[in-house]
């Protein structure tokens, strides 16, 4: 799954769906360089990430305790850039530290946590991960419900986000095409204008996606998608994620088993804070350890 | 879903979207600022002045300082809606950066007193009485009116910078972030109270009589503190209605709705908010450097709790998020608190009481809210 290195001039790969000609001329003149790049100035070392051992995502022997409970027990992980994984398991296996730790909520007690070969995670806040090219989505979806579609996926999109910039920005004519290609991404063209608040269920947790993506992350960690769905509604998403394979990396957590076989390559079972097992997800359900603590009952 | 389907008319339909909120005001918003400048700057002047005392269109002096006094009660009103309304921050402390603001301005009218005191010294009264010497190291150029005016923007400024920095990065938030603004005034005005502070102890400075060499108390000096009381409100309310309408307004604006989503989508919170508060504050403490030499005189009730939670009355009354609401709440409140203040002092404390429970229950969204659902729920 490893991503051969682009030249700096390479244009980006936009969302799906935005034809290549189309407003990314002006993308790569409007101060963005190749994939995992910045714009020029923002608050990001402008390094990027070097993926050049094939792992986007590495945890190795992560532990975070909680008032002596040990939510992340010697954790570690790796994700290939490119890769789709799922990550499953019962209540309180840590799903939810983890991300909360990948993403610089949380601080591990020990353990490392690297984006690429390069940028320890454990050095950064929130934003400034999200930045580095880290989106998460939430468990239960949250959009800015008072800001129209189209203003939600304004403030998500990649941009020049430090205070002062924001006073006098303007959105550039490329930048207005890439929200126009995430609104169709993730099928709400026609809703551009209604608040973000009055979205169905499912349309909010597309919107979410949709803001994720226009921050054109290099990861996509997505804390139960499917929750509270409905089969419909499951489908499309799986759609979705199938169209954003091998563009992004992505984790999912995920209980719904159904989804899982639809969507996964590699399965990642958690309990207690560590790896119980990985493989597809036959391999997993074969697995005797994971059956006895989750699937089978 | 893919690079056929994709319409790209869509994509510049969609350009109407952005620009629909970028817009400074509507054109009844403008009307509005046109009719409010012309009254500040042209009929009141000529109402107190021009117009001969006695006939129906003159304006009394204390008219005139009471309207001036609910400007700069405005002006607040308008700074704390930014942090409130639009950030979700709820202070209960802002009477203290207005009263740092009046005290700011307050220490050059004592200066400008000259030897006109009442024991005709170097010193301010209130010093004399203590029996101090000389002028303490803090009350250095404070005969300069500039300085003074300089320390109306930067006494507020830096405190709320420095209080804003610990709370946001401490990630406090919600009541507890309402109940600390709340002591640190009341902190302040303790320590205002005290004779040895050096600030005139709880009789506060007053007695000014002159500045900028004009005499305070003049019908045209009045008149030009309450033009310039005026002006500032329009330029506050301008300046701020072009930041909530500024992409910063919307970044605000999501961090008073999902603040760690804000987060997640690379913004950080804490330099959004630290501007805002910061910059609130400071429209704060010019109100009380405009307010001190209209009521002439401040001291340290001017810190006082209560004084900060009317600040919240005026803008819940006329409606938070809005900007003219609040003007508009301070006004309706003031003008009854002067109502009732004549007729009936002891009651008013109910009365406001009454009226933000009443606000609370039935007008939620404030006086500009019951407008807007008599036009059918269209924005104003």
């Amino acid at each position: 799954m490893s991503r051969p290195p682009q030249p700096p001039e390479a244009p980006l790969d936009w969302a799906p769906g935005l034809p290549r000609d189309s407003g990314v001329a002006g993308a790569t003149s409007g101060g963005l360089d190749a994939r995992g790049g910045v714009i020029e100035g923002a608050r990001v070392a402008p390094e990027g990430i070097d993926t050049s051992h094939t792992v986007i995502l590495y945890l190795e022997g992560v532990t975070v305790s909680f008032d002596g409970f040990k939510a992340l027990n010697d954790l570690s992980l790796a994700l290939d850039d490119g890769e789709l994984r799922c990550v499953i398991g019962p209540n309180g296996a840590g799903k939810t530290t983890m991300m909360d730790v990948i993403t610089g909520k949380t601080r591990p007690d020990s353990g490392k946590v690297f984006l690429g070969q390069t940028i320890d995670l454990t050095k950064h806040d929130e934003p400034s991960i999200a930045t580095m090219g880290i989106g998460r989505k939430f468990q239960k979806p949250t959009v800015f419900e008072k800001h129209t579609v189209w203003e939600n996926l304004e403030l998500a999109l990649k941009n020049d986000k430090r205070w002062w910039q924001s006073i006098n920005s303007k959105l550039k004519s490329w930048q207005q095409d890439r929200i126009a290609s995430v609104l169709s991404t993730i099928g709400l063209a026609g809703e551009t204008r209604r608040l973000a608040g009055l979205l169905s269920h499912g349309q909010k947790q597309r919107l979410e996606i949709g803001m994720l993506l226009a921050q054109d992350p290099r990861v996509l960690l997505l804390d139960e998608p499917v929750a509270g769905m409905t089969d419909e509604e499951t489908a499309e998403l799986a759609g979705l994620l199938a169209t954003l394979r091998g563009k992004h990396t992505i984790m999912v957590v995920e209980h719904d088993m159904d989804f899982i076989a639809d969507i996964s390559e590699k399965v990642t079972v958690l309990h207690e804070g560590h790896v119980l097992a990985e493989g597809t997800l036959d391999e997993v359900k074969a697995n005797e350890t994971v059956v006895e603590v989750y699937l089978g009952r | 879903m893919n690079a056929t389907t994709l319409p790209l008319p869509v994509a510049t339909a969609a350009l109407g979207t952005a620009d629909d909120r970028v817009r400074l005001f509507s054109r009844l918003g403008w009307t509005a600022i046109g009719i409010a400048v012309v009254l500040i700057a042209v009929v009141v002047p000529l109402m107190a002045l021009v117009a001969p005392d006695g006939s129906a269109l003159h304006l009394s002096s204390y008219a005139l300082t009471l309207v001036g006094k609910i400007l700069c009660y405005a002006i607040c009103a308008v700074a704390l809606d930014l942090v409130w309304g639009y950030c979700g921050i709820l202070s209960l402390g802002h009477g203290l950066f207005f009263a740092l603001g009046g005290y700011a301005i307050g220490m050059y009218l004592m200066r400008a007193i000259g030897h006109d005191g009442v024991y005709k010294s170097d010193l301010p009264d209130f010093m004399v009485f203590l029996d101090w010497k000389a002028y303490p190291w803090y009350w250095a150029f404070t005969d300069h009116f500039w300085y003074c005016a300089l320390l109306v923007v930067l006494v507020p400024g830096v405190l709320a910078f420095v209080f804003g920095y610990f709370a946001f990065r401490s990630r406090i938030k919600g009541v507890y972030l309402s109940i600390i603004t709340q002591a640190l005034t009341y902190a302040a005005m303790l320590l205002f109270f005290r004779n040895d502070t050096g600030f005139g102890g709880n009789n506060g400075f007053t007695d000014f009589k002159r500045i900028l060499g004009f005499d305070i108390y003049a019908q045209g000096t009045r008149v030009a503190l309450f033009v310039l009381s005026g002006l500032t409100l329009v330029g506050v309310l301008i300046l701020c209605r072009y930041l909530v309408t500024s992409k910063l307004g919307r970044v605000v604006t999501a961090i008073r709705d999902a603040e760690s989503r804000v987060m997640f989508c690379g913004y950080d919170p804490k330099a959004f908010k630290l501007f805002v508060w910061t910059l609130s504050a400071v429209i704060c403490g010019i109100a009380g450097a405009l307010y001190v030499p209209q009521v002439g005189i401040i001291n340290p009730s001017e810190m006082a709790p209560q004084n900060s939670i009317e600040m919240v009355i005026w803008v819940a009354t006329g409606g938070r998020g809005t900007l003219f609401g609040p003007v508009i709440g301070a006004f309706v409140v003031n003008l009854a608190k002067s109502v009732f203040t004549m007729i009936a002092p002891e009651y008013w404390l109910f009365f406001l009481g009454a009226i933000f429970v009443g606000v609370t229950l039935f007008l939620p969204q404030g006086i500009v809210g019951l407008f807007r659902r008599r036009r059918g729920g269209g924005a104003a």
